[in-house]
């Protein structure tokens, strides 16, 4: 059986995959897009003076960093909806539930991790760069925005980017729970058409371009913007 | 049937899975594959590592690519190749197990060779020099002074490293391995009617694994940079007054 | 200028600072001394409030600076401050460093605020490394730098929290200098420094400090030569006479 491109140039197959990752792309930029404000709020949780809100932030994160992605997709889809109330329950299955449960593992699991780098970005900062700020007579705010956040965010985005990208090699275990992306799609054409070399083929470049892709931005940006220290 | 009755039902089979009359699987399966995956990558790593850091380039650079290419690839997708893909060209099945463990022996040496790297590249000159001033041999400094401190700030990443390794291995789930996600969903297949509760208990077990070593990496980490000359930074613990502005204003 | 009245500081049981009471007037240059852990920094950080107090009342310019009314932030643009550590902002240049508070607190223009900190850089002088980093600069330079920015927001006062002490000892000279050319021109200014050799030739006062009080008030005449104090006696020859 020799390697046919053309399978996957035109034709069902084709489509089949175009479509995976076409969804996978689409998982990856709304968790982007939702996990983001998330971890900026915890990690502001986590560094406020508030003993409560510090562990909260702190819970929120462990609990979800310290279990696999797996097991959070398995709640979401199996274990999840079943709080719900029926009316909602009933909705949610007449929908894409999978997708729905697929986000919410993403988010929160993305979430967690990007707190953990903002925190430590702004943790990172020493203490003398505040005072100096306060000192001149900025208020607190004035302080984060002018000399303490210009600093963290070149700290900040290279892990970021490298956070997006295991996002979205992520995106991939939604196989688990059926989620029709990249990768499930890949499994469907190697099980009806017994063409694993090309859909694998076709699958490993589509993660890797867009992992290039992630990490030449981060190099970019860490050219563009170096982190400077006195 | 309540969840105690459940957990009184499946504890065994959620902790060894068939095990003796069986393959050893369950929580037990899960621990066995994360170290093996770990252990048996040590020696890739370091040759990894040694060959990036090498002044040759035909070495180094082909070794960076390899790298590159396994970081940017879903665990997932090696899986997929070496359980479907190998047997339709050597017309060997693989057994779970094996393609398991090798795709995680793969992917933990890549990681593993930035860790051994930055540990390496963090060898401190200045002890190395100091143990040579006393009269200490080449490889006496290594032995008692350089090595040892390397191996400290290493200690921390490769728990950390151990710990990401037992939650890649719940992907074992995705082609049959009896792991213990693979297990918790049989349990559930059994019960039917507590997916909530099953799949809680699961996410506990890992929670408990996970959270009490990256406690241990923290501890070592504490410990490592209060006696240490390189991670220490004294300036921070140095004095009580400390302000906080935060509080003030 | 500057009023403590009954000042009292406490870090849990530790008392940090105990009854201070102390005047410095305008234009005056008082230098505060002492061994390590008598209090004399915290002492310093609570003019401009870096560190909040247990009791008493400090007063800059007859503004209470612990009053609850007070918009601390337009107080602190009043006092200069220069730190051990510089803490110059390290992703601007020396030239950024001092545009940023007078542009952002005082409003001035770009074009002002360069030829303000350009001036001031050129009077530490440092005007040909205006565009360059704090990562490129020497440790002196970068205290200048700080001294430049602090002098940006054009204060009526300078607190200097030992800004020799992270020096290399080549580095000293030139930030003393820096510093006694600005009592020269009549600012007021307190100094926690152990550079003898400024306390001598520039402080109008010497403050002897130990175990949180000001033990000591003198000229530097009489605290060199005729030191009163048990502890300030030790002090002097402690660090005239490291050899014994």
């Amino acid at each position: 059986m020799s390697f046919d491109l053309n399978l996957l140039l035109a034709g069902t197959y084709h489509d089949w995959l175009i479509q995976g990752l076409r969804l996978s792309l689409g998982m990856a930029g709304i968790t982007l897009v939702l996990a983001l404000p998330l971890a900026i709020t915890v990690a502001m949780f986590r560094l406020s003076p508030l003993r409560a809100l510090q562990w909260l932030g702190a819970t929120f994160v462990e609990s979800i960093r310290n279990v696999p992605l797996l097991a959070h997709m398995l709640f979401w889809y199996f274990g999840a909806p079943e709080l719900l109330p029926d009316g909602i329950k009933r909705w949610l299955y007449a929908g894409n539930i999978e997708v729905l449960s697929a986000i919410a593992a993403l988010t929160l699991y993305t979430a967690a991790y990007m707190a953990e780098d903002i925190r430590s970005g702004i943790r990172g900062i020493s203490s003398g760069q505040f005072e100096a700020g306060r000192s001149l007579g900025f208020s607190f705010l004035g302080t984060m925005r002018l000399i303490i956040l210009p600093q963290a965010l070149r700290v900040t985005i290279p892990p970021l980017v490298s956070q997006t990208l295991n996002l979205w090699k992520n995106t991939s275990i939604a196989t688990v729970i059926g989620v029709g992306e990249l990768m499930y799609q890949a499994a469907k054409v190697e099980s009806t058409a017994f063409r694993s070399a090309e859909a694998f083929a076709f699958a490993t470049l589509c993660y890797l371009s867009v992992s290039l892709i992630l990490t030449v931005l981060g190099l970019l940006y860490r050219r563009r913007f170096p982190v400077r220290v006195a | 049937m309540s969840l105690i009755e459940v957990i009184q039902t499946y504890w065994v089979y959620f902790l060894i899975g068939q095990f003796p009359d069986g393959p050893l699987g369950g929580l037990s399966l899960t621990i066995v594959l994360a170290a093996g995956g770990l252990l048996l990558a040590f020696p890739l790593g370091l040759a990894l590592a040694i060959a990036r850091m090498s002044p040759w380039p035909i070495l180094s650079w082909p070794v960076t690519s390899i790298v590159y290419v396994i970081r940017g690839t879903p665990l997932l997708m090696v899986l997929f190749w070496a359980y479907f893909f190998l047997p339709s060209i050597t017309g060997q099945k693989i057994s779970q197990f094996s393609t398991m463990l090798g795709a995680l022996v793969l992917f933990n040496a890549a990681y593993l060779s930035e860790i051994f790297r930055a540990g390496i590249q963090a060898l401190p000159t200045g002890q190395f020099e100091a143990a040579r001033s006393l009269g200490l041999s080449y490889f006496a400094s290594l032995r008692l002074v350089v090595m040892p401190q390397v191996m400290r700030n290493m200690l921390p990443s490769l728990v950390n490293q151990f710990v990401s390794t037992i939650k890649d291995t719940s992907l074992g789930y995705i082609i049959g391995l009896s792991e213990v996600s693979f297990i918790a969903s049989q349990i559930n297949n059994l019960v039917l009617t507590k997916p909530t509760e099953i799949y809680l208990v699961l996410a506990l077990a890992y929670f408990l694994l996970c959270f009490g070593l990256s406690r241990f990496a923290f501890w070592l980490e504490r410990r490592h940079a209060r006696s240490s000359v390189l991670g220490g930074d004294r300036s921070k613990m140095s004095h009580p007054a400390k302000s906080k502005l935060t509080e003030q204003t | 200028m500057i009023r403590f009245e009954n000042v009292n500081k406490w870090y849990g049981e530790y008392h940090a600072l105990v009854d201070i009471t102390e005047t410095i007037g305008k234009g005056e240059v008082v230098v505060v001394c002492g061994p390590s852990g008598s209090g004399k920094s915290t002492l310093i950080r609570t003019i401009n409030r870096l560190e909040p107090i247990g009791s008493g009342k400090i007063f800059v310019d007859s503004k209470d600076a612990n009053s609850a009314e007070l918009d601390i932030n337009q107080f602190r643009a009043g006092i200069g401050f220069v730190f051990q550590q510089f803490n110059l902002f390290p992703h601007l240049t020396a030239l950024e460093n001092c545009m940023l508070a007078p542009k952002n607190i005082r409003g001035m223009s770009a074009s002002d605020a360069r030829a303000l900190a350009l001036k001031l850089l050129d009077r530490v002088g440092l005007s040909e490394k205006a565009n360059a980093y704090p990562s490129a600069l020497s440790g002196g330079q970068q205290q200048r730098v700080a001294i430049a920015r602090a002098l940006a927001m054009q204060p009526p006062v300078m607190l200097f929290d030992e800004p020799t002490s992270a020096l290399d000892p080549e580095m000293v000279g030139e930030v003393l200098i820096a510093m006694r050319d600005l009592a020269r021109d009549g600012m007021t200014m307190v100094c926690v420094t152990h550079e003898m050799g400024f306390a001598r030739e520039v402080a109008d006062r010497v403050l002897f400090m130990d175990g949180g009080r000001i033990l000591e008030r003198a000229t530097p005449d009489d605290f060199f030569n005729r030191p009163q104090h048990a502890r300030a006696q030790q002090f002097l020859s402690d660090i005239r006479t490291p050899f014994r």
